[in-house]
């Protein structure tokens, strides 16, 4: 399965990201699995003209391809002219060289939020850069492609969203495509492979015990829970962040910072301070999804009222100060 | 006279252009484009000031904790505020780790892939080095890859993750590291070390370096069975050690307490830094013109009209001097005898850039070594902070690359203006308002290049490890 990558209105995490990949290193991997980079700005050999061949015949169908890889936001602007960003060498939009190519490819992958919805390029007040998505503006289906684009594998973007993304959403969505195929039941309705988007970060969270106590942190570092002051988001992100761990171990949550929802549109403008959680009389007014508000209240004065101490003093400090009770056999 | 645009210029971090006037096969000027735009100080504008912790490292996913540490030193600035010793130990090893591992990055994937080109078929070293290095081909990127990957694993117990962590905060790190993740920590950093002294050097990391010169660096690589050397065995082929030279004068910002900030000239005493000398031009930019700006009062305005721009980048200007930056700079200005000589001999080389990654990668993990057994479980690595509602703050830091800083404004505990200098807005400014080129665009002059030239434009450019997405934040 051959794979052609392009990189326009975004950091270039997402690749940083799948470098990461692990056990095994990310190119025996994809090798083994039949998966091959026709060109990849990041790794590839060919430059300048070289580069220029293969995209130019890619675009004008003469070189067969299966996935479109593309990392960032399409750049419309200024006045539509994609001027934000020409091709390097070839000084036409990057907008133009993707509408091209998607034409000919079997499925377009959208690599991260930016390129998902637009992300923070998205973001300046006014969309200056006229920002946007491949198949969406934030959570308005549309943005480059189109909301009636479909792939001539018949799909339509298929959106990995984060930011960064994790690299095995990147790769397993790779894998499962190139093992048998993928279908529109196996995205969800942001067009997320469901094969990480259908947990929430919440799930899994190794600060799980604080969150049913209710005992929260109160300030950066503290162990507690990170929903009801700082911001955390893992009730509602739909991610497997905490299932399937970060470089090796690591989380969000188990940095002690707050889940910004990276893989929804919208996470970079969520309308108050980042890592602080806005609240409606007390309450957050972001609960958990499916859960009505009255219930999460009545859950919340019962199991505050039924933290053990432990939890309640462990909460408000960077280490365990009270070690769980030791049980002695026969007591 | 004959103009020739090269790009996408790949394998760096990012999308470049460079457009050289080419004469009897020799570069006679040439101009270097950042042709993206990004925008993100704008986005800055009028968000809460520590939503910039937020907003910063998504600037760039190749050195986004720098930025991160860039914007957590400004707002500590803006607080009058440090981290407890916990906190600042955490933050270098967090810094550290993706400084190390984008030197690795750099030299496995983006630089040496160039050595494996059929031009150099005839070359003694070509069959060892294509096997070697091809690119995603050869023998070494899927053991890289994996020590890389392995390596990341530190960020995962320290910043939950890597790239874009909150971990780094004004007043710290937002992970406590525990009494078991010290131990797990320091078996990871054992993990790296043996890849670097067996793979990569062929020496104990202490033994290479005490190398003081460039005669004793070619003695030591001479039979040697490693990566490193074999790079020196086709560097010294292609005499590079005196390709690439730039303006010569160098800027450091100082990292981790052990690398002194300064500027440094040839035949000079180093001068101790001045942050008020530095100033932005715009006049090559598709920015609206004015005067040069010092970053604390600098406007970012485009005009995408404009005639006699040719990229999206600022000039930024020390003094009004062009300087390079990045780990030859830091290696001169903290005094590194190895770094020193060889720029005391040949001038800032392709050679001597690569040379000051190996001294960084040799010195970095013993204090790495170090500052986690300095680490205390049970104190504290963060301390509480409370930001003025108006002020101003500047973060300075070292990024892999280079000297990278951040100016902040803070009206109404919203921010009024935040603006970026990135390492490579310095390394591959375009002229400024005198018309004196940057320091890529100096480097590149009288090179071979046009028609079956060798690639040597390849490894100059390559060789200041440009990122060019933060070059156009």
């Amino acid at each position: 399965m051959k794979v052609l990558w392009l990189q326009s209105g975004g950091c270039g995490g997402c690749t940083q990201s799948m470098l990461c990949a692990e056990p095994r290193p990310l190119f025996d991997e994809l090798r083994d699995a039949g998966i091959e980079f026709l060109w990849h700005p990041a790794l590839s050999l060919e430059s300048g003209d070289e580069a220029l061949q293969v995209l130019e015949d890619c675009a004008e169908g003469r070189r067969p391809f299966d996935v479109l890889c593309v990392e960032g936001a399409m750049l419309r602007g200024p006045n539509g002219s994609g001027k934000f960003h020409l091709m390097a060498g070839n000084g036409r939009p990057l907008t133009e060289w993707v509408e091209r190519l998607a034409r000919h490819a079997r499925w377009v992958f959208a690599i991260g939020s930016c390129t998902a919805y637009g992300g923070l390029s998205a973001t300046t007040p006014g969309n200056p850069l006229e920002a946007c998505g491949l198949q969406y503006d934030s959570d308005s289906s549309g943005g480059l492609l189109g909301a009636g684009f479909v792939s001539t594998g018949g799909l339509p973007v298929v959106n990995i969203a984060g930011c960064p993304t994790h690299p095995g959403w990147v790769v397993d969505t790779l894998e499962k495509l190139a093992l048998e195929g993928l279908n529109v039941s196996d995205l969800d309705e942001f067009g997320r492979p469901l094969l990480y988007a259908e947990q929430l970060v919440h799930h899994g969270c190794a600060r799980n015990e604080y969150y049913e106590f209710k005992a929260s942190a109160e300030k950066h570092s503290d162990l507690g829970c990170l929903m009801e002051n700082l911001g955390c988001k893992g009730t509602q992100a739909h991610a497997d962040c905490n299932l399937r761990p970060w470089n090796g171990s690591g989380s969000c949550l188990k940095g002690g910072f707050a889940c910004i929802a990276c893989t929804e549109p919208g996470f970079e403008s969520p309308g108050h301070a980042f890592q602080e959680t806005p609240k409606l009389a007390g309450i957050p007014i972001g609960l958990p999804t499916d859960m009505p508000k009255a219930w999460f209240v009545a859950l919340a004065a019962l199991s505050k009222s039924a933290t053990p101490k432990r939890v309640r003093d462990n909460a408000v400090v960077d280490h365990t100060v009270i070690r769980p009770a030791v049980k002695k056999a026969g007591k | 006279m004959k103009r020739i645009q090269l790009g996408p210029f790949n394998r760096v971090e990012g999308d470049l252009e460079v457009s050289l006037d080419v004469e009897d096969g020799a570069v006679l000027a040439a101009r270097v484009n950042s042709p993206l735009f990004r925008g993100f100080e704008q986005v800055l504008v009028g968000r809460v000031a520590e939503d910039a912790l937020a907003i910063v490292p998504r600037i760039c996913g190749i050195c986004s904790v720098a930025q991160s540490a860039a914007a957590a030193s400004a707002l500590a600035d803006l607080a009058g505020i440090e981290p407890p010793p916990n906190g600042v130990l955490a933050r270098h090893l967090i810094q550290a780790t993706e400084n190390l591992a984008d030197h690795l990055t750099h030299f496995y994937l983006f630089f040496m892939p160039d050595f494996a080109r059929s031009a150099y078929a005839d070359r003694s070293w070509h069959a060892a080095v294509s096997a070697r290095f091809m690119a995603v081909k050869g023998a070494a990127p899927g053991p890289v890859l994996q020590a890389r990957a392995r390596f990341f694993n530190l960020t995962g117990f320290l910043a939950g993750r890597w790239p874009h962590t909150l971990a780094l905060q004004a007043g710290g790190s937002t992970k406590a590291m525990t009494a078991a993740e010290r131990i797990r920590v320091l078996a990871l950093l054992r993990e790296f070390r043996a890849f670097l002294e067996g793979v990569l050097l062929g020496d104990s990391l202490e033994a290479f370096a005490e190398l003081a010169g460039w005669d004793a660096l070619l003695h030591w690589a001479d039979g040697r069975e490693a990566d490193f050397p074999l790079f020196l065995r086709a560097a010294g082929d292609l005499g590079l050690e005196g390709v690439g030279r730039a303006s010569d004068r160098f800027l450091s910002y100082g990292a981790y307490g052990i690398f002194s900030a300064g500027v440094w000239q040839p035949g000079m005493a180093v001068e101790s830094l001045d942050p008020g000398r530095i100033s932005e031009d715009t006049r090559h930019a598709w920015l609206a013109d004015g005067p040069a700006l010092s970053p604390a009062a600098g406007e970012t305005v485009v005009n995408a009209e404009k005639a006699g721009a040719y990229t999206w980048c600022k000039a930024p200007r020390y003094a009004g001097q062009v300087i390079e930056t990045g780990a030859l700079a830091r290696q001169l200005v903290t005094g590194n005898r190895l770094v020193g000589d060889l720029v005391a001999q040949f001038g800032g080389s392709v050679t001597g850039r690569v040379v000051a990654r190996m001294v960084e990668l040799a010195t970095i993990v013993p204090a790495m070594e170090r500052w986690v057994k300095a680490i205390v479980p049970g104190e504290a690595f963060c301390n509480p902070v409370e930001l003025p509602e108006s002020g101003q703050g500047v973060g300075l830091v070292e990024a892999a690359r280079g000297s990278l800083g951040h100016w902040l404004s803070v009206k109404r505990g919203r921010i009024e203006r935040y603006q970026i200098i990135a390492p490579t807005t310095w390394n591959f400014s375009p002229r400024d308002g005198d018309g004196t080129p940057g320091p890529l665009e100096q480097a590149l002059v009288g090179l071979p290049a046009g028609e079956g030239a060798l690639p040597t434009v390849q490894h100059v450019v390559r060789s200041f490890d440009p990122c060019m997405v933060c070059t156009v934040h």
